[in-house]
Order: structure tokens, then sequence, then C-alpha cells
């Protein structure tokens, strides 16, 4: 029936194009029309549900089971990989090091690119407020795997630039291995983190600024108001929304943290900068424990299911105009 | 004595303006340093000799001779560059037309139900790749598409179509409803309307859609990494870390292969600055 109507369009459509007139068929179609439409979604729902929506039902199915890497044959375990999750010291780790991850880049991506973007907006010329906004959102266009290896250089002892600068200025105490001391690798990768990303929440922000009519900064000058007044009691509040909806992407987004850790250190060292997505890969891919590493995207899918439901909340009680 | 004392006061908030625009100004630059210093180390970097990259790190190179960035290219970029667009065009071009279709379906066609199909697209936004990966793996396998260009165009538009389906679905809500009436009154079916009138109409977010798209396949990491394995199969920055491991001790050619798979991406940006800003707002907003 399908390929008949299909055809059907096809031959019309060279046929008479767009004048002929065709309500009479229409109108014969008219209670199928409704199942045809199918064929709008239909590649698209066949892709979303088998390669989106069944893995991450199968990722549960699978975290029951271990497999033996030797004879292949599987066995159901229950929840035995997730009570090995409890116990997994590094677990732990990489939770922390994903929420420091999570607090430090809302400090810096959200907040501090807030007031750039404020400062950069208030300057006197567009030629330049364009300038300053295309500067510092080039890294953010740069794949993390380019911007990972040029840290993992930067912080090298011998060759590196941030060790150099500090014997420069006189700090030559505080050089040190940025990437391979325990107290320090997490700390150096969500440094590069925050240098790659601040420019695209600054450019995001900048956009929202300049939403917020102009009359309102000239009423606020008539009355006196200062460069910080304005600030708070003008930009921040209408741009609210703006903030929110960034805070619940950043957290989001520092849950699945991957490509800069596994670059950078792999984990390492001792798995002081483990983070969950890392230790996944490790579990699953290296250690072959695909259970294992099935629990702990559990972890992960939980997680951002519940930033996820968040941001949906917030977006839709909020109006986030752009 | 207040008409003298006026002039005063306007000196000093002249002064004190000054003073702050100064301090702007002076903080607008130093973070442009931080900001693009690193990157031009990386670029000078590759023009360096091995030896000169141990010496002083902020020295110039001796000479700015092509060798490390020829050797970079042939050592395999080359190759990687080939799969990158392939993969982050197929896919491109893949993504953008399906959820043109089904946002299509969702907002014009006469589609039963369809809050619950918008439902599952949505659902869809929350899901992230990190969480599919070890199921994906023996599914590909058995599909037979594990190391092929297909593994990565294929997972790329499943995982890209909720997001851009959204993107564009929320921009046909907001176009009017004229034409498509018009289109009906002459008679024309709902597939020539949505090639005639509604995507032709849509083309600004289709634009964002494939910058958005370009933008997250050519800098992908995970998936690249875990469903090629054959060195004519990687992408650029699965590719990079392999140059890595291979001239680990030759930083040379490391930093000229990083400049080289930084480039397209950077010039892209600087070329097409604004639809780049229009693609990320919007891809932020809803």
């Amino acid at each position: 029936m399908i390929t008949a109507v299909k055809h059907d369009y096809k031959g019309e459509a060279v046929k008479i194009g767009f004048t002929g007139s065709r309500r009479p068929e229409r109108a014969r179609l008219g209670p199928i029309t409704g199942v045809l439409s199918f064929r709008w979604i239909v590649i698209a729902f066949v892709l979303i549900l088998w390669f989106v929506y069944y893995p991450i039902i199968d990722n549960f199915v699978v975290s029951t089971k271990n497999q033996d890497i030797f004879t292949g044959e599987t066995a159901y375990v229950g929840l035995d990989n997730y009570r090995r999750l409890q116990s997994d010291p590094v677990v732990g780790t990489a939770i922390l090091n994903n929420t420091l991850y999570a607090v430090i880049s809302v400090v810096f991506q959200v907040f501090g690119a807030f007031v750039l973007a404020a400062l950069i907006e208030g300057l006197s010329e567009e030629r330049w407020r364009r300038f300053w906004r295309a500067v510092y959102f080039v890294p953010s266009a740069i794949s993390i795997t380019v911007t990972g290896l040029l840290f993992y250089f930067i912080y090298q002892p011998d060759i590196g630039l941030l060790d150099s600068a500090l014997t420069q200025i006189g700090l030559a105490d505080w050089s040190r291995a940025w990437l391979g001391e325990e107290q320090t690798a997490i700390y150096a990768i969500i440094a590069m983190s925050q240098w790659q990303g601040f420019g695209y929440s600054t450019l995001l922000f900048a956009i929202a600024i300049q939403k917020i009519p102009r009359e309102l900064y000239d009423a606020a000058i008539m009355d006196g108001a200062g460069t910080w007044r304005r600030l708070w009691n003008i930009t921040f509040p209408l741009t609210r929304e703006m903030t929110g909806l960034m805070v619940i992407v950043t957290i989001t987004g520092a849950f699945q943290v991957f490509n800069e850790v596994m670059v950078m250190t792999g984990g390492g060292p001792n798995n002081s900068s483990q983070v969950l997505g890392t230790w996944l890969y490790q579990q699953g891919f290296i250690e072959n424990d695909f259970g294992y590493g099935a629990a702990i995207a559990s972890v992960i899918f939980v997680i951002t299911l519940i930033t996820g439901f968040a941001q949906l909340w917030y977006t839709k009680t909020r109006r986030v105009d752009l | 004595m207040s008409v003298s004392h006026q002039p005063r006061e306007t000196e000093r908030t002249d002064f004190v303006a000054v003073l702050a625009k100064a301090c702007l100004v002076t903080f607008l630059i130093s973070l442009g340093v931080v900001v693009l210093y690193p990157l031009f180390w990386m670029a000078l970097n590759g023009f360096k000799t091995n030896a000169e990259i141990f010496g002083n790190p902020f020295a110039l190179p001796s000479g700015f001779s092509l060798a490390n960035y020829v050797s970079a290219w042939n050592q395999g970029i080359r190759n990687y560059i080939a799969t990158s667009v392939i993969v982050t065009l197929g896919s491109a071009v893949c993504t953008v037309l399906v959820s043109a279709w089904t946002a299509y379906g969702l907002t014009r066609s006469k589609l039963p139900g369809k809050p619950f199909f918008v439902g599952i697209v949505l659902g869809g936004l929350m899901l992230s790749p990190t969480v599919a990966v070890i199921p994906l793996v023996r599914m590909m396998q058995d599909l037979g598409l594990y190391n092929t260009y297909w593994a990565l165009i294929i997972l790329y538009t499943a995982f890209r179509i909720p997001f851009t389906t959204f993107l564009i679905r929320a921009y046909m809500l907001g176009l009017p409803r004229d034409l498509d009436e018009a289109a009906i009154m002459d008679g024309a079916s709902e597939g020539q309307i949505f090639w005639k009138v509604t995507l032709p109409l849509c083309k600004p977010i289709l634009v964002s859609c494939v910058i958005l798209h370009v933008l997250f396949a050519w800098n992908e990491y995970l998936f690249a990494m875990i469903f090629t394995s054959g060195a004519d199969l990687q992408t650029l920055p699965v590719g990079l870390t392999s140059i890595m491991a291979k001239h680990g001790t030759n930083y040379a050619v490391v930093f000229a292969a990083m400049t080289l798979s930084a480039l397209p991406i950077v010039m892209t940006f600087f070329a097409a600055q604004r639809f780049f800003i229009r693609g990320l707002a919007e891809g932020i907003g809803k």
C-alpha cells in the first residue's frame, strides 16, 4: 500500500508538479494518511531505538553477568557487580574527581564566564566585542584530544611551558611534574578543561546579554547606577535562566568526562585521576570485565538521568529565550 | 562655589573611568595571551628540531622548515584526515536529513500520538554514549560493522538525531503555516510541502545543525577509539594518540601533527563564525 502511494506521489510530482488539483484523491486517502505519516519518522526511530535505547537496556543485562575470558561462558551473578562498586576504592576516587570537575567548572565556566561576558559586552565598540568573543572561543573549536596532548606537553617538567614560566618569575619551588604527582594530576587536567571551555560559555552568555533591552541600562545610568550595580541588578537577574541552564549542562558534562583524562594521564598516577568514564574503559576494555564495566556505566546513567530530568524541568518551568 | 567644584568632580570620575578601562583592557589582553600563546607554542614547536624543543621553550625556532609538517602529514595525518572527512560528512548528511524528516513528521504531518514520539526523541537526549558503549561493541561485531566507517557513521547519526531533531522541530514550530496551507490548497502532497516549502524555509537552522554536527563528529573520541582499530580507519583524534604512541620521542613531529589536526576546524570557525555562533546559541537554548 505504502509503495503504491509513494509511487503515485512521485509520478504526480513529475507529471503536474505543484499546481495540479488532487483534493478528491486526498479525501479518499484521509483515514490512512495518519498511518502513512509514520514514513517521516520511521528511520529515526529505528536508529534511536536500536542504537541508543536498546544498548542502555542491554547494559543493565550485561551488568548482571560475568564472562569468563578463557572459556567465553557467561554466568548470571545478580547484583554482585554492584556490590563490588561499593567496596572499590577507585570508584570513590572517580566520583570525587567527577564532582571536583563539576564544582570547578561551574565556578569558572559558568560564573567566571558570566562576568567575562558582561565585561566584554560592556565595551563600547562592537568590533572589539566580536574580537574578544572570537579569541576566547578558539580553544573550544579544537578537539579535546589536541588540547589535552598540548597541555600534556605544557605540564612536562623538561620541555613544558609551565615550569619554565614559574622559574622565570622566581617561583621555581612551585615547579613539579604536574601530571605525574597524585596530588596535582586531576587539578592539572581540570585546569586544561577550564582553559578549553570557558570561551564557549562566555560566548553563550554574551548572546544572552545582547538580548537585554538597552533602555534598562540607559535608565540605570540616569539613576546613577555604577558598573557593578548594573551588573548585579540588571544583567545577572535577566540572564538567570541562562545561568541555571548552564549550571545543569556543565554538571552533566562533568560526569561524562573521558577524553581529556584518557589523553593526559589515562587515570594515573596510581588511579588518582580516574573518573567514572575512564574507570569504565579500564575495567571493560583493558581488563575485559564487561560485567563490572557495565555496572560502572549504570552509575553514570543514573547521574546523567537525574541531571537530564533537572534540565528538562528547568527549561519547561522557566523560559530560556535565545 | 559649586560651579568651580563641578569640573574637578568630573575630572576625578574621568580618571577612575580611564583607570578602570585600562585595567579591563590589560585583563582582556592577558587572558587572550593565556588562551592563544599555548596554541602558537604548539605551531612553533612544529618548526623546531627536537634539540630546540628541549632548549628554552619560549625561544623561536631557528628556521621555518616544513620538514616536520611534511613528515607528520605522510606518517598518517593524511589518512586520518581522509577518514575524519568521510565519517564527519557522511554522518552530518544522514543526521540532518533524517532529523529534518522526523521533525517534519512531528510537527506538520497527520501522525497520531505525536507527544508520545516527541517524548521518545527527548528521552534520547538524556542517554549518553558512555553508558551504551559496552553493549554496542558486541552489537557492532554481530552486525559485522566493527572496524568500518559505517560503525561510526551509524552511531554518530543515531546519537545525534535526538538533539538535531529537537533543534529543527523547535524551528519548524515557529514557522508560519500560511505557506503550507496555500500549498495544500494547490493540491501539494506532504512530500512536496516538505521538499519545496518547509525545507527551504529551515535553511538557517539546517546550516547551524550541520556546523554543530561537524564540530561534534570531527572531535569525537570515545566511539572512534573503540570501534576502529586499523590505522587506515582511525579518525584524527584517535590517529593523533597513535602518532604520539609511535613517535613519542620525536616531539617535533607530534606537535606538527597536532597543529595540522587543529587547523581545519579553526579555519572553519573563522570562515563561518556567524553560523557557528548562531548554531551554538540554538544548541544550548532548547
